[in-house]
């Protein structure tokens, strides 16, 4: 058994034969159980039916014909992730799909098909997770990206994208409408496919931190965060408790400029035009703190694999907080007449709802997630960093709508701008970083970090002499674009903007 | 009766530009300062930590297309060769004038004498995602809320290219998007002005060399290039202006 570096928290074996670590931490590889294709597909549904989540799955690499099927449990309830692996089927075999059973593996079955040609039996919808150009043309007989389709009389469809019409990433969408009302929307991603995963593992280790910063460029600090973390967690090594102050600053920052963004955007999508002027105005004020702190707007530079790169002293602290307050008093202030606003709240209630079950059964995660009733927060369920010993409480809602949706938000915003303030006061006087010793050969990290959609992960397993041999990232967008796809079944095709705005996801997030 | 008295806290946020006494905070990582005469004989720290090679020794040169605007190269040189600065006017109007070598940067020039005429006080853009990654996406944005208010100067962002002047181009132009920049352009009416904006779409940023991303299409001219990763809205509505003959 390989030796355990001091942060690791893998236990021995249990009985239901999964291996467990908590968050940040790493497992030599040779401790993953690999179980037969039957053991760990009742390992996972037996877990989801006890409070798992599916939290991630990829491809470990291996010698021909000993690649293996990685699940990544996240057991909420008690702080840790559970493993499980099986053996990638040899060519021309197949798997029995957890998804027949279990709705929140659909995505990630999909992407193994999609990535490592593993063929799914009882799959529901196993098309091709993103739309490949070299798939499509007039050589191909059978479309290899059909759309599920509606039938019937005065059934028609509505088709947008992928170039949208304003500065937005692409993607397309597939309505299948019965007048004005949605009853199927089909959401086909993959434009924006950058070959994320593959490249890093070509990429130098100040590359790898570039491209982590803009896996999706509105949460360079999310997927920055998970990127280091994941780094150090091979590295066997902490960064310093400053660092892990200021790192959890700039999530919060992040957070803040985001979601005022976004709070905003749905005022313009409603036409409430001084919610959309001042609050998108309001935003600038938070990115410009993360600029304030490190130099970029989108807090680029800040982090480093061991720790950060730059520091908040004393003496900038008092402006610092100075801007945070008055950013603070006008947020109040404008939110005070949104959610006043008749005109607003009557487009927000009632629109996009997504129940709790529904909601539950195909994983959605962060802000969403948590307007539906699932109370899932990375910060709390799982704490890293500065997290572990200052809790957040995750913001509540249940009516699972756009108001739910926009509420949380406002919730989420208090709570960070409280946060940070905190934590500024609060920065223990320690180095910013911590060299980084080598990475260990044959260990897999796991990585999650709390962005402002919600849960993200970062797994990264190492090859000999610790370079790097597979690396999977899972942006909380991978969960919710099916949530938005449901959220609109029976709303008019007309809210689509507002319900869309109210999830605001990721396209390159997904794409990778 | 709120709503007005908010409108009154709130107040005029638009800031006056172009303006000579507008600056961004010492830590912003704008135009970079190169002294090559304090480079070391044989010392090539800052390119071996460079992301993306952006930098290359004896002479030293920075391709600011290729720049990502971190702090590895800064933070590497002992020497004090390469400095960053909060300078934010960074858009050129070639390819090569991007490349730092210690001299001017050749910044972005007026379009000719008919485009300036047909363009100079009405421009209309129609922005194309290829990849990006919501980095430049944000902040081209940003440059029509209040305190950019780049309508001002005539310039809109419009959703049909039949009704644009010109195309923003963002991202590294992954294959499964190739066809959208190239019929975008080409559904644009003559004549015409294309913009790379970003690391991504003037060099491939972080994403040169992975085989899934193409660049922009060779044909497709370029009449500027904003640097940056993304660049800052000030960047950007500099080297629009310029391009405009704006800004003088």
């Amino acid at each position: 058994m390989a030796d355990l570096g001091k942060h690791e928290t893998a236990q021995a074996r249990p009985a239901d034969g999964l291996c467990r670590v908590g968050n940040g931490a790493a497992v030599a590889l040779a401790r993953l159980p690999v179980l037969s294709d039957t053991a760990f597909r009742r390992a996972v549904v037996e877990a989801c039916a006890a409070g798992a989540r599916l939290a991630a799955m990829a491809v470990l690499p291996g010698p021909p014909g000993a690649r293996t099927i990685l699940a990544v449990l996240a057991e909420d309830a008690h702080a840790r992730l559970a493993l499980v692996g099986t053996p990638v089927p040899a060519p021309g075999g197949q798997l029995l799909a957890l998804s027949a059973e279990l709705s929140q593996a659909q995505g990630f079955e999909r992407e193994l098909a999609e990535q490592h040609d593993i063929r799914f039996a009882d799959h529901p919808w196993c098309k091709p997770l993103r739309r490949h150009a070299e798939l499509e043309g007039p050589a191909v007989g059978e479309d290899p990206h059909p759309f599920y389709r509606v039938e019937g009389t005065g059934i028609h469809e509505v088709a947008v994208g992928p170039v949208h019409a304003g500065i937005i990433e692409p993607g397309h969408f597939r309505f299948q409408c019965h007048g004005e009302s949605v009853l199927h929307l089909e959401i086909q991603l993959g434009y924006q496919h950058r070959g994320v995963e593959a490249f890093l593992l070509r990429a130098s280790p100040a590359r790898r931190l570039a491209i982590a910063e803009c896996v999706a460029g509105d949460t360079s600090i999310g997927h920055g965060l998970a990127h280091c973390m994941a780094i150090e967690a091979l590295a066997s090594v902490e960064a310093p408790a400053r660092a892990d102050g200021l790192r959890a600053i700039m999530l919060e920052l992040e957070r803040l400029a985001n979601h005022v963004g976004d709070l905003g955007a749905l005022c313009n999508d409603v036409g409430y035009l001084p919610g959309a002027s001042w609050l998108g105005r309001l935003r600038g004020d938070f990115l410009n703190l993360s600029l304030e702190i490190c130099g970029s707007r989108f807090g680029h530079g800040m982090l480093v694999p061991g720790g950060v790169r730059f520091d908040l002293k004393v003496e900038a602290q008092t402006s610092f907080l100075e801007r945070l307050a008055a950013a603070e008093a006008d947020l109040e202030h404008i939110l005070d007449l949104v959610f006043g606003a008749p005109a607003v709240t009557s487009r927000f209630e009632d629109t996009g709802v997504l129940a709790r079950e529904l909601a539950e059964s195909i994983g959605l995660v962060g802000p969403a997630g948590r307007a539906s009733g699932c109370a899932r927060d990375v910060r709390r369920d799982h704490p890293f960093g500065a997290y572990r010993t200052s809790r957040i409480e995750p913001a509540r809602a249940s009516s699972g709508g756009v108001m739910a949706r926009a509420q949380i938000r406002a919730r989420e915003c208090r709570e960070s701008i409280a946060f940070v303030r905190a934590r500024v006061l609060d920065l223990p006087a320690t180095a910013l970083a911590a060299p980084l010793p080598p990475l260990r050969p044959h260990h897999l990290a796991v990585a999650l970090t709390e962005g402002w959609r919600g849960e993200i992960v970062h797994l990264a397993a190492s090859g000999a002499g610790g370079a790097l041999a597979a690396y999977k990232i899972v942006d909380p967008s991978f969960h919710n674009w099916l949530g938005l796809a449901l959220a609109l079944r029976g709303n008019q095709i007309s809210d689509f903007p507002l319900c869309n705005k109210s999830f605001n996801l990721s396209y390159a997030g997904h794409d990778l | 009766m709120k709503r007005l008295l908010e409108r009154l806290r709130q107040g005029y946020r638009t800031i006056p530009f172009p303006d000579e006494s507008l600056r961004l905070p010492s830590r912003f990582r704008g135009r970079f300062a190169l002294d090559p005469s304090k480079c070391r004989a044989g010392c090539h720290r800052c390119a071996d930590v460079c992301p993306t090679g952006a930098i290359k020794t004896e002479p030293l040169r920075l391709d600011l297309g290729a720049c990502l605007f971190c702090p590895e190269c800064v933070s590497a040189c002992q020497e004090g060769a390469i400095r960053s600065t909060p300078e934010y006017r960074l858009a050129t109007c070639t390819r090569p004038d991007l490349v730092l070598d210690g001299h001017e940067l050749r910044l972005a020039t007026e379009l000719g004498e008919k485009l300036k005429r047909l363009l100079g006080r009405s421009l209309k853009l129609r922005q194309v995602s290829a990849g990006g990654c919501n980095g430049c996406e944000s902040d081209l944005n940003v440059t029509g809320i209040v305190v950019f208010d780049i309508g001002r100067f005539g310039i809109q962002f419009v959703a049909s290219p039949r009704h644009a002047d010109g195309i923003v181009i963002t991202g590294p132009v992954p294959a499964n998007i190739q066809l959208a920049p190239r019929e975008t352009w080409a559904a644009v009416p003559e004549p015409k002005i294309a913009i790379a904006l970003g690391a991504c779409a003037i060099s491939g940023g972080p994403y040169a060399g992975s085989e899934a991303c193409l660049g922009i299409p060779a044909d497709i001219p370029i009449s500027l290039y904003v640097p940056g990763c993304p660049p800052h809205p000030l960047t950007i509505l500099d080297g629009l202006l310029r391009l405009l003959g704006r800004n003088q």
